[in-house]
């Protein structure tokens, strides 16, 4: 077991993607690593598990990247889903950074794949790992093993003691006993809080009993809310996160991916009324799924029904759950516990405004539009008549938080006043919100994780090792 | 290890298990790049019985998924596919044996291949003491004197063999006239260009190389290796130089006169005693790695079944080499014996047994390169 009079060069909190390229990046320096995972083996690696590629920027074809994406494009994607909250220094450092970072996780056992089925539309931004995020994860722990990095689970670190600006040592616990452990510097990359419900709930009110935590469960905030306490500089807020709609009978945490429902874009969601809130046709339905889940905990009870008819079945991505299904719209809103009525009227109204002579296609931007209807709905619009009728009930679906500890262009964390501390480096979810302060881009999770914590790593080894 | 519990399963409780599987790792897709199992999958929106069985066979037991998978056990979706697929494959096995009472063979097939095993070796005893005395049984026979037909007549032998060898090969000729229309293609379809791409994939075993990089499955355990692969080369390759030399036997005996046995440096021989080294190492190290494998991946009821297959194959082997090495001695009359038992206990349980698995892999092989050659539905950009 460990040895508790030892000093080691780095303290890593946390076990996913970011903490791992931090550990490999300073053990690849030279110095003494020891990583402490809260999580179990078996779920290990954070949401890092759940995740399935990382946004690359490339100038020219690379391998499995098609065509070309470029800086100023990445860059203005990033800032159209945050609406500016986001510090472009670090933002473009950072998309920068991942042009060239993929032979190092090659290197270090990570495979990439051709796009997936239905997912063309990223191929080229995004590059796919074989097997996800869980393969990547898998195959940074071997690496690290190699290495000698000294890997811990079940090791939850619960304090972490700051002199002014310097970090001293952390207190863990493991195996039903309280340990200390010394470093010479700490990268803290243990994610944000998305599974702390009382935290959600003093952000959110009573909403948040209805949120459903599709991320790990492990994921507290409990260093976070340490670290806020003693000093650190805090960056976004606690109501900001990667949330998106789900399906209401996914499991309360760690429901992952699979849990999606693409369904919203080809037919109209309502809410527990029966009424129509947002336009489903804004556009294509990745540039919108992370919209929807806070559109969604914005309406009564936190509930929303994506119904769609036989027309359009079978041109989505198959969900996970079957539909709930119907041969009458009336006998639907019965099975989905809603008014039949209400919902006969809101349909009939929305069959009312569908513009006719609309050309059908699922694959663009169409023509199929609703005339004098509020909210419209401005692609995809076709009429809801085609029995049997399809319910998906959706409730929001909070993947992580943004709410985190803001940081220099070393991964440094800075203090209340300013100053970067000399040997605290934070990294992934836990400083996101200085690149994401709202929305989501796909794949840009793992890109923040990578490169911040490969730059924490690196410069916590300089730190170190001079 | 984070074994969930092999619990047993009814057929019904199985296939809607696979369906459920299958749904979820159709929503989530990150293994497409693994093998063709996945691509064949996604081509889907639902899973009936025939598509859990042509996937079922389709999967190659590799475990790459499971290890990738964030869902797998002690997650409460609780995805084991390779566990999930062997046990399906089980079902096909079952289901399509011919005639079809003798599928219960698969029931406990260890045992029933261990019975047939002893059954055939006491037949051998007994034919070849009905033919002889123990004087001729224990006696030196050399090369010159005819050796093996010294005891048994060569026509005896060739009747007896081919008589069965044509019946399993019949029996799994109704495997596979009915299992190709099962997956709901035309049997004319079977014998066109895919055919061809199935037999590559099969006799490089693709698909067990872990993706397009081929850095090997994770077999026995969770680190990438090509040992598997490498063993069942051995044993595959071992087989087929086996039957090369039979085969030229066969056409030296009837078509140039020139009977066994024959000169260590003959063909036969050369197939033969190639093939029988790769029969002794192949399935050799498919059992080690069998002893190391990581529970997970596995059926457990099926171990018997494996191992019977590759039991007899070593034993076969190592009865042949040591016929070879000793048929001009007295212990030569035994050596015959238990080889020829053996050899007929392989032909007898080649319907009944693991060694359909080519078969029925092959089919979902052919069959997939039939069907990823037509367009699926377009799906909204996800």
């Amino acid at each position: 077991m460990l040895d508790t009079n030892k000093t080691w060069d780095l303290l890593v909190v946390g076990g996913g993607n970011a903490a791992l390229c931090a550990a490999l990046m300073a053990r690849e320096a030279g110095c003494s690593v020891i990583l402490l995972e809260g999580a179990p083996k078996p779920y290990r690696g954070g949401n890092s598990r759940h995740t399935r590629n990382l946004r690359c920027m490339h100038e020219e074809p690379q391998d499995i990247l098609l065509e070309t994406y470029p800086e100023e494009e990445y860059w203005q994607d990033l800032l159209k889903v945050t609406g500016g909250l986001t510090n472009e220094k670090l933002a473009r450092m950072m998309l920068k950074h991942t042009s060239s970072c993929r032979p190092w996780m090659v290197k270090h056992g990570v495979r990439f794949q051709p796009p997936l089925g239905g997912t063309l539309h990223l191929s080229r931004t995004n590059a796919f790992f074989l097997g996800g995020g869980k393969a990547l994860v898998n195959a940074y722990y071997d690496s690290a093993e190699r290495l000698g990095v000294s890997i811990h689970y079940e090791a939850k670190v619960t304090d972490i003691e700051i002199e002014g600006d310097t970090f001293k040592s952390a207190t863990f616990t493991h195996g039903g006993a309280t340990h200390q452990v010394r470093a010479k510097a700490v990268v803290v990359a243990c994610g944000g809080f998305q599974a702390n419900l009382e935290w959600l709930e003093e952000a959110w009110g009573a909403a948040a009993k209805n949120f459903l935590v599709r991320g790990t469960p492990y994921n507290r905030g409990d260093i976070l809310k340490v670290l806020l306490a003693k000093g650190a500089k805090q960056i976004s807020d606690p109501l900001q996160g990667h949330c998106v709609a789900i399906d209401a009978r996914s499991p309360k945490y760690d429901g992952g991916i699979i849990t999606r429902v693409d369904a919203v874009s080809l037919g109209i969601v309502v809410n527990k009324n029966a009424q129509r809130f947002y336009d489903e046709g804004e556009d294509f339905w990745p540039k919108r799924y992370a919209i929807w889940g806070r559109l969604v905990a914005g309406q009564p009870d936190q509930i929303g029904y994506s119904i769609v008819d036989a027309k359009v079945m079978g041109k989505f991505m198959p969900p996970v759950y079957p539909p709930i299904r119907a041969k009458t719209l009336r006998e639907l809103a019965q099975k989905l516990e809603i008014d039949p009525d209400a919902l006969e009227k809101t349909v009939a109204e929305f069959n009312a405004a569908v513009r006719p002579g609309g050309t059908f296609d699922h694959t663009i931007q169409d023509d199929c539009a609703t005339i004098e209807l509020t909210p419209p709905k401005t692609h995809w619009a076709q009429k809801i008549d085609t029995a049997p009728f399809f319910g998906y009930p959706l409730r929001p679906g909070i993947t992580f938080t943004y709410l985190g500890v803001t940081v220099d262009d070393k991964s440094r964390m800075i203090l209340q006043d300013d100053k970067p501390c000399k040997n605290i480096f934070a990294a992934g979810e836990i400083m996101a919100g200085n690149v994401l302060g709202k929305g989501y881009l796909a794949g840009i999770g793992m890109s923040i994780g990578t490169v911040f914590g490969r730059i924490a790593g690196e410069e916590a080894a300089k730190h170190v090792r001079g | 290890m984070y074994a969930a519990e092999d619990k047993p399963m009814k057929l019904e409780e199985l296939i809607e298990d696979a369906q459920r599987v299958l749904r979820v790792c159709n929503a989530c897709r990150y293994c497409e790049g693994f093998c063709s199992m996945f691509p064949a999958m996604a081509r889907r929106l639902e899973f009936t019985e025939n598509d859990v069985h042509y996937l079922g066979n389709l999967c190659h037991n590799c475990g790459s998924c499971l290890y990738s998978c964030q869902f797998a056990p002690p997650h409460e979706f609780q995805v084991n596919v390779p566990r999930l697929m062997a046990k399906v494959r089980g079902e096909t096995y079952r289901q399509y044996a011919w005639p079809s009472a003798l599928g219960k063979l698969y029931n406990n097939n260890g045992v029933a291949v261990s019975l047939i095993s002893a059954f055939s070796i006491a037949l051998l005893f007994w034919v070849a003491g009905a033919l002889t005395n123990p004087e001729r049984f224990f006696a030196a026979h050399s090369v010159e004197q005819g050796s093996f037909y010294a005891l048994m007549p060569h026509n005896l032998m060739a009747g007896m063999f081919g008589a069965v060898f044509l019946f399993a090969m019949f029996s799994l000729f109704m495997g596979f006239i009915r299992f190709w229309p099962y997956m709901g293609e035309e049997l004319a379809d079977f014998f066109k260009k895919p055919l061809a791409e199935g037999l590559h994939d099969a006799f490089t075993l693709k698909n067990l190389g872990g993706g397009v990089e081929q850095e090997g499955c994770t077999y026995p355990n969770e680190q990438k290796s090509l040992v598997r692969r490498v063993f069942h080369h051995f044993t595959f390759y071992g087989f087929m130089l086996c039957l090369a030399s039979t085969s030229t036997a066969t056409v030296y005996h009837y078509l140039l006169d020139y009977p066994a046995p024959y000169p260590y440096l003959s063909l036969p021989k050369i197939f033969g005693t190639l093939g029988g080294i790769g029969l002794l190492i192949g399935p050799a190290g498919l059992l080690y790695l069998k002893t190391k494998r990581d529970p997970q991946l596995a059926a457990t009821d099926q171990t018997g079944m494996d191992a019977g297959l590759l039991v007899l194959l070593f034993m076969i082997s190592l009865t042949g080499l040591g016929l070879m090495i000793w048929r001009e001695t007295g212990a030569m009359g035994t050596w015959l014996a238990i080889h020829l038992g053996f050899v007929l206990a392989l032909f007898l349980t080649m319907p009944y047994g693991k060694f359909v698995h080519g078969m029925y892999r092959l089919m979902a092989l052919v069959r997939w390169h039939v069907e990823r050659r037509r367009p699926v539905p377009g799906v909204a950009p996800e």
